[in-house]
């Protein structure tokens, strides 16, 4: 075969950089490189004019400056001789926690709903619809002050539980709901309480290594085992050997009427039930969408065919429906729990300290420093979400059906 | 053969009809079989029967028996009758819907109301006359003029920015007169344009308007953004944020998708920012961080200012929304329209966007009424939005103590508009789902 030869290079004209798709996508994005870069640089700018205007700068000194300040529901010891990080941090903890406790209730709730709303029975359907529709179509500010407006007028009062005809808590006295919030049982650890702590942690780790070994043992020899009876006693039995030869280490310290409040047991303020409250039957709703969309989206030929090939009921939906239906589900309902975090900011307005309320709230008042304050603030925000969709991404990659 | 005798196998009478089963008949056969079928099923039915009657018996004789609709204070109504004190959203009314803005010039808001309909229609249905497109371009400008009130010749100059750019886009390749490669003209003359309209705005507005307003002075009494409010602040900012947040979505889901690493990267980065933080830390940038970003001494209303971070909060969403219904499109169309040698923006303009908005409306929709909803968020930095406005009516000496019915009737606000733009999306996917998906 003769070579034809290369042919001969062209040389490069400016009209190229227009023209010619091999470089045209350069001058775009060398152009809006340029542009982007000159509006940040003119922003920066006017942010470096305007804070020297101001006689300001930017210092994050003040994280380890005293807060002076009190926080109503602190996990953590504070007080208002610590330092702005630690009611930051203290925040932090709480946004924490309202978005768990949110993220349960909302799930428990939505997968209720959402079963429910497919129910043959009309009423009950119904019924699931109107909570859904009108829940949704409400925004989540008003929730929220509505619930907490439930608590604080609708409960009774804490003197309804004191003097003759004194109403008794629930649940044998020991949890009482006031208008101040909710008083419940605390756990009270004494010595030999991280003995019975580190049984569970075993007992856990060998039930996870148990299902593992059954897995791997069905697979080579085809034999099924009873896998959730004997993780049921791998995780009881020896937590309660532990709990009682240790002579019971592990007990209830139930709240009780002292004066004029609730001593004693764990206090739950109007806030965080309001917050809780709102945000769980808020984000239920749209839970309650997905896992009936989920529901819907498996087709009835699956579990026919699964009978087809003898899978018992149970099977079926362990095995067949509800991979399936999970692959579907649980990307929009991660994303419903992102969503419920990010809505817990509104704490702020009904006064639950947060990490909106401490470090967008007090701290950014009491040293003026907002440009420091709203950049930590979001940057906890961000990394959560991103940590969480992380998190979410690997999953879908993992579950997601493998096509072209 | 004599007809005396019936032949033995014909009836001679007519069987009566036989009852029809008891399961499936009438509506005690549906009920049976619907709510009774089971132990389990009926003891449901029950329950939410006796929860819905409990609901409605609490409500019904308190909000529609009981109601007072006049009184002056809680104690005029509590005189009356124990129902709800409707009273105070009678007398309260016109401040849920217009704020404090001032009461004889309320019909400004109303005109520019009624004129919203007019601006939208021709977005709405494709048989309103196109030439009414220029009118919803300019309507945004109208709308602020007739809400804000101030000089006439401001919006005016506003307009004539992008006039200015467009002359220069139709007219300077001309003058160039073939000196020029013709489409190195025609891109210079857009950027120039482009640069033209926004040294315009920067520094030819101001000028003008005060130039034009020495010579005749056309304006309406201007009203402060402090005294907007209720619903007609949702409505702003919920408008508005829509009417952004679809193109600024467009653009950044194509960005998304685009070969180009920076531009990509660069859109990305926004939606994810943006998705990752809550809505709040966005209007305590608007409200705190914002102006520091604009050159020294630049006034920019609060309400602006709110509008700016709403609708790049929407976008960011509505940006997610598209891309799902990009990606949801078979690869085919995309190569269809390569092979048609269609150039991106006409393949985009043509054939991919006018589908993958349709799959993507009810997401699209979802995201308006997500962003309606979120509009109540604004009373965190002190803008007196319907929700705003509860606090002072609830520290008033004759409301002090009413509850139920002020949340009652914003809640029942918000859901009217929210549940009717999900009907209407709902509707719209039945009238465009023609044939496949």
């Amino acid at each position: 075969m003769s070579s034809t030869g290369q042919p001969p290079p062209e040389p490069f004209r400016v009209r190229q950089l227009l023209y010619d798709t091999r470089y045209r996508s350069y001058t775009i994005q060398i152009f809006a490189l340029v542009v982007i870069m000159l509006a940040f640089a003119w922003a920066i700018d006017n942010a470096v004019r305007n804070l020297a205007a101001l006689g300001k700068d930017i210092d994050f000194g003040f994280i380890f400056e005293t807060s002076a300040y009190d926080i109503n529901q602190h996990l953590l010891d504070y007080d208002s001789t610590s330092t702005h990080g630690r009611a930051a941090l203290v925040g932090i903890i709480n946004t924490i926690l309202v978005a768990i406790m949110g993220c349960i209730t909302a799930t428990v709730i939505g997968i209720f709903a959402g079963v429910l709303r497919l129910s043959r029975n009309w009423v009950v359907a119904r019924l699931m619809t109107v909570y859904i529709e009108t829940v949704r179509n409400i925004p989540v500010l008003i929730w929220i002050l509505f619930t907490v407006a439930i608590v604080n007028e609708a409960l009774p009062g804490i003197r309804s539980f004191r003097g003759e005809d004194a109403m008794s808590g629930l649940l044998f006295d020991s949890v009482f709901i006031t208008n101040r919030g909710f008083y419940i049982p605390a756990p009270v650890f004494e010595a030999g309480s991280a003995v019975v702590g580190a049984v569970l942690l075993l007992s856990l780790a060998a039930a996870w290594y148990f299902g593992r070994w059954a897995r791997v043992r069905q697979a080579a020899t085809g034999q099924i085992l009873p896998v959730f009876r004997v993780r049921l006693a791998i995780l009881t039995v020896p937590v309660l050997l532990a709990f009682f030869a240790m002579g019971s280490p592990i007990s209830l310290e139930l709240p009780a009427l002292k004066g004029f409040n609730f001593k004693g047991g764990i206090y739950m303020r109007d806030s965080l039930i309001g917050l809780w409250l709102a945000l769980s039957v808020y984000t239920g709703a749209f839970i309650a969408e997905i896992v009936r969309a989920g529901i819907l989206a498996i087709s009835k030929g699956q579990t026919e065919a699964a009978h087809a090939l003898g899978l018992r009921p149970g099977r079926t939906m362990s095995l067949v429906v509800l991979p399936q239906a999970l692959r579907v589900i649980v990307p929009p309902l991660i994303s419903q729990f992102l969503n419920l975090t990010k809505n817990s900011s509104l704490a702020i307005a009904v006064g639950y300290m947060d990490a909106t309320g401490t470090l967008g709230g007090i701290t950014l008042n009491q040293t003026g420093r907002e440009m420091e304050c709203i950049l930590l603030l979001m940057a906890f925000y961000l990394a959560a979400s991103l940590t969480i969709s992380g998190a979410m991404n690997a999953y879908n990659r993992r579950a997601s059906l493998k096509e072209r | 053969m004599a007809g005396e005798r019936p032949v033995a196998f014909v009836a001679e009478r007519q069987i009566p009809p036989s009852p029809p089963p008891v399961r499936t008949g009438g509506a005690l056969g549906w009920a049976r079989d619907n709510l009774f079928s089971g132990i389990f099923n009926s003891v449901a039915t029950l329950l939410s029967l006796a929860f819905v009657a409990y609901i409605l018996a609490m409500v019904v004789p308190w909000l529609f028996l009981d109601s007072v609709w006049n009184a002056s204070s809680l104690q005029g109504c509590r005189e009356v009758d124990d129902g709800a004190c409707l009273a105070v959203i009678n007398e309260r009314f016109m401040q849920f819907v217009f704020g404090f803005y001032p009461d004889d010039l309320r019909w400004r808001p109303v005109v520019a109301f009624v004129l919203l309909f007019v601006a939208i229609w021709p977005a709405l249905f494709s048989s309103a006359p196109r030439k009414l497109l220029i009118f919803s371009a300019l309507y945004p400008l109208l709308a602020y003029w007739l809400i804000w009130g101030g000089s006439l010749w401001g919006p005016v100059g506003v307009v004539v920015g992008p006039a200015i750019g467009w002359a220069c886009v139709r007219f300077l390749p001309s003058l160039a007169g073939g000196r020029l490669d013709e489409g190195i003209a025609s891109l210079a003359a857009v950027g120039t344009g482009i640069l033209a309209t926004a040294l315009w705005w920067l520094f030819g507005v101001t000028a003008f308007e005060d130039a034009l307003s020495a010579v005749l002075v056309i304006g309406l009494e201007p009203v402060e953004s402090a005294r907007l409010g209720g619903f007609l602040l949702s409505s702003i900012i919920g408008v508005s944020g829509i009417a952004g947040s679809l193109p600024i979505g467009i653009v950044l889901a194509l960005g998304r998708q685009s070969n180009l690493i920076l531009i990509k990267a660069v859109c990305v980065g926004f939606i994810e920012f943006i998705r990752g933080v809550p809505l709040i830390t966005l209007l305590f940038v608007a409200w705190l961080l914002l102006s520091y970003f604009l050159p020294p001494g630049t006034e920019f209303d609060l309400i602006l200012r709110v509008v700016i971070m709403v609708t790049a909060f929407a976008s960011a969403y509505m940006a997610e929304v598209i891309r799902g219904g990009l990606a949801g499109l078979p690869r085919g169309q995309y190569e269809a329209a390569d092979s048609l040698g269609l150039d991106y923006w006409k393949s985009m303009r043509l054939i991919i966007l006018p589908q993958a908005l349709k799959i993507s409306i009810p997401g699209i929709v979802n995201t308006f009424i997500g962003l309606f909803k979120d509009t109540t968020l604004v009373i965190i930095i002190g803008l007196l939005d319907p929700v705003g406005l509860l606090q002072p009516i609830r520290a008033d000496q004759n409301w002090n103590g009413i509850v139920w019915e002020l949340y009652g009737f914003i809640a029942l606000f918000f859901f009217i508009f929210c549940f009717a733009m999900s009907r209407y999306s709902m509707y719209l996917e039945r009238n465009l789902d023609v044939g496949h998906r």
